[in-house]
């Protein structure tokens, strides 16, 4: 038998019976495109997250306040909000750490911003020169905050774009407005040129303010966010986050590093961080995608197996005019074949559909592999060999006389 | 070309062993148009089955052009039934949702003849099967039983088979329907085709030239047709 004939005989079989065959193509095509979209969704959300955390800087350290950790109960305040960081930790490191390129504090919080009317809700930063350049931040129009900025406690702000768009539209140049950040004046200096970074931290939709006004006139207290420290190299970045662990367990006089009550991370911890929770989703929504794969299959097998049944006479008849066991048995594995790569196909499509919906309302762009691409195209065949061996063997072994017998 | 030597054909089900065919022994010679009548549950069928290499007899020997059919091995029985043998069954067996053309040249696809040659062949086979040409790409379900039958003759014909076994051919036929296909058994007998033709009733035999008469599985006369109809 040849196999242009094989295909027809199978095609043919499949389109005699159109709803079921387009049904059992149905269960695979749900699984199929729920993994392609899911593990596309994944690699985009991991890919975003990277691109995020690599904008922020680079050769980055970060300290952060964590809560004390004492023994004996107690409970733990949550992480990041705790107060433990103080503007001469930072000042310390900046005297001391002499292998840090650049050192800059920050204190971060949301408030209220209003201008000419607009209101908008956005990430306050207050912090100094050196954050430009640590945190790479570029300037539109005007100047960043200065170091005399900073000393003299002015009130003045550097515009995110698009805290600037929110506020005056994106058409006017703000410089020289006056904003009211928690209903205190600032006056705007300069507009930050737009990073591109998109998802979960929008690193455009920050305002920026000399971090001496945000602990006077904002936060009303003296203490810091977190400390961004740029090395010279990514080879003197362990030594460095030693040398700021020992400086803060001193001036904390914490002698038990387990105790610590901040937390001094680089980027490439913050990086696998992030990575390795967007690959235990990925694996999990994946898993979940291939259960109905699974599922799938059985419905194939399941309609296979319907299908021997039904067709018993016919095996019997094909058997009696000519038809050897593997030809019988080659037909039904065909079959089954046909339909999961039938299924494999639409389901790439679907999959793809769905990542773009779900770039729509996220903002991640999914990112279709043709690795991923050429796994399912796998996947699917497979599926149809394993699921469709059985009913085929059962056909092919089918007695020609009991199968003509057959009512 | 067909020797039957002592043949037995038992089932056992469960351990309920049925003896259906008990010392068959008969030979049919190239060319002849013989009959095997008998009541139902006679094991007629059973024994063109094991004509047909569809099955294989329990004990004797069962020669077909001179080779034990019981030694050979599953695929070289298949292709015997495919060039040697043709079917002709009393419910037609064709496939349903498939065109007139594409079940007579299914025995084809199984001798591995490519696409072209094989509507030419089935086309032939169909027109001297009698079968109307503008019904050629018609479903094989949407044709009247005796339609049905010349299409299943075409096809058993289609691959020239030396021997045509026909099981109650006229059973599921008025009849003068089926007094067409006995008609157009004769005239393929008259070029040379061997045919058995298994039926119970005399009428149906009485087209053939030598009469098998077999009852509970044993032959009670084997002899030349004397009231012979055409
Ligand atoms: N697979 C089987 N198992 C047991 N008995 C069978 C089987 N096939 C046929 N028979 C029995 O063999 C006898 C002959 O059957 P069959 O050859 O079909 O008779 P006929 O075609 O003459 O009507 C019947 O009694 C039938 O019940
Ligand atoms: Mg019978």
């Amino acid at each position: 038998m040849k196999t242009s004939d094989l295909l027809e005989e199978s095609y043919s079989a499949l389109t005699a019976n159109k709803a079921r065959s387009g049904l059992t193509i149905l269960g695979i095509v749900i699984g199929i495109g729920s993994v392609i979209a899911l593990v596309s969704i994944g690699a985009g959300a991991q890919q975003s997250i990277e691109t995020n955390i690599q904008s922020i800087g680079s050769n980055l350290i970060l300290v952060s306040p964590g809560s004390q950790r004492s023994f004996g109960g107690g409970p733990n305040a949550g992480q990041g909000s705790a107060q433990t960081l103080t503007q001469e930790d930072a000042d310390a490191i900046q005297k001391e750490i002499t292998m840090a390129k650049a050192v800059a504090p920050e204190l971060s919080r949301r408030y209220q911003v209003a201008a000419k009317g607009e209101n908008t809700n956005t990430q306050i930063v207050g912090t100094t020169k050196n954050y430009a350049e640590v945190r790479k931040v570029t300037m539109d129009t005007g100047s960043f905050i200065t170091d005399s900025q900073v000393k003299s406690y002015m009130k003045v702000a550097v515009l995110g774009p698009s805290a600037r768009d929110d506020l005056f539209g994106s058409s006017t140049n703000a410089i020289g407005e006056t904003i009211r950040i928690n209903k205190i004046n600032f006056k705007v200096i300069g507009i930050a040129r737009a990073k591109g970074g998109s998802g979960f931290t929008n690193q455009d939709d920050m305002i920026f303010v000399p971090i001496s006004a945000a602990q006077q006139f904002l936060a009303g207290a003296g203490y810091v966010s977190s400390i961004s420290i740029e090395a010279e190299s990514a080879q003197s970045m362990n030594a460095i986050q030693a040398q700021i662990s020992n400086l803060l367990l001193e001036r904390h006089h914490i002698a038990n590093p387990q105790l610590a009550d901040f937390r001094v991370l680089n980027q490439s911890d913050i990086v696998s961080a992030a990575s390795s929770v967007t690959d235990i989703f990925t694996m999990l929504l994946a898993s979940i995608a291939g259960i109905s794969l699974i599922v799938g299959g059985i419905g194939i097998m399941n309609m296979m197996l319907t299908t021997v049944t039904e067709r018993t006479r016919e095996i019997g008849l094909r058997k009696a005019i000519g038809a050897t066991n593997s030809s019988i048995n080659s037909q039904f594995l065909t079959e089954a074949i046909l339909l999961t790569f039938i299924g494999g196909l639409v389901g790439i499509v679907f999959g793809w559909l769905l990542s773009l919906v779900a770039t729509n309302f996220t903002g991640i762009s999914g990112k279709i592999s043709v690795s991923s691409v050429l796994l399912a195209f796998g996947v699917s065949a497979a599926i149809g060999l394993i699921f469709g061996y059985y009913p085929a063997r059962r056909a092919a072994r089918l007695n020609p006389i009991d199968a003509l017998r057959f009512e | 070309m067909i020797e039957c030597k002592h043949l037995y054909k038992s089932y056992d089900n469960n351990g309920v062993v049925t003896e259906v065919l008990k010392d068959i022994n008969f030979t049919i010679k190239n060319g002849e148009f013989v009959a095997i009548m008998g009541p139902s549950g006679s094991g007629k069928s059973t024994l063109m089955h094991i004509l047909g290499a569809l099955d294989v007899p329990t004990k004797g020997e069962y020669l077909l052009d001179g080779s034990e059919v019981a030694r050979l091995t599953d695929d070289e029985l298949a292709s015997i039934r495919n060039s040697k043998i043709g079917f002709v069954f009393q419910a037609f067996n064709l496939l349903p949702r498939a065109t007139v053309l594409r079940n007579v040249a299914l025995p084809l696809v199984y001798a591995g003849i490519g696409k072209a040659e094989r509507e030419k062949i089935a086309r032939e086979s169909l027109l001297s099967a009698g079968l109307e040409e503008e019904r050629f790409n018609h479903l094989s379900n949407q044709l009247s039983g005796g339609q049905m039958q010349r299409v299943a003759i075409a096809r058993s014909l289609v691959n020239n088979p030396a021997l045509l076994l026909a099981d109650e051919p006229t059973g599921n036929l008025d009849s003068k329907t089926g007094d067409v296909v006995l008609a157009t058994f004769r005239e393929l007998n008259a070029k040379g085709r061997t045919i058995v033709l298994i039926t119970h009733e005399q009428y149906v035999a009485n087209h053939a030239d030598r009469i098998i008469l077999i009852k509970d599985g044993r032959i009670l006369s084997d002899k030349s047709n004397g009231n012979k109809l055409i």
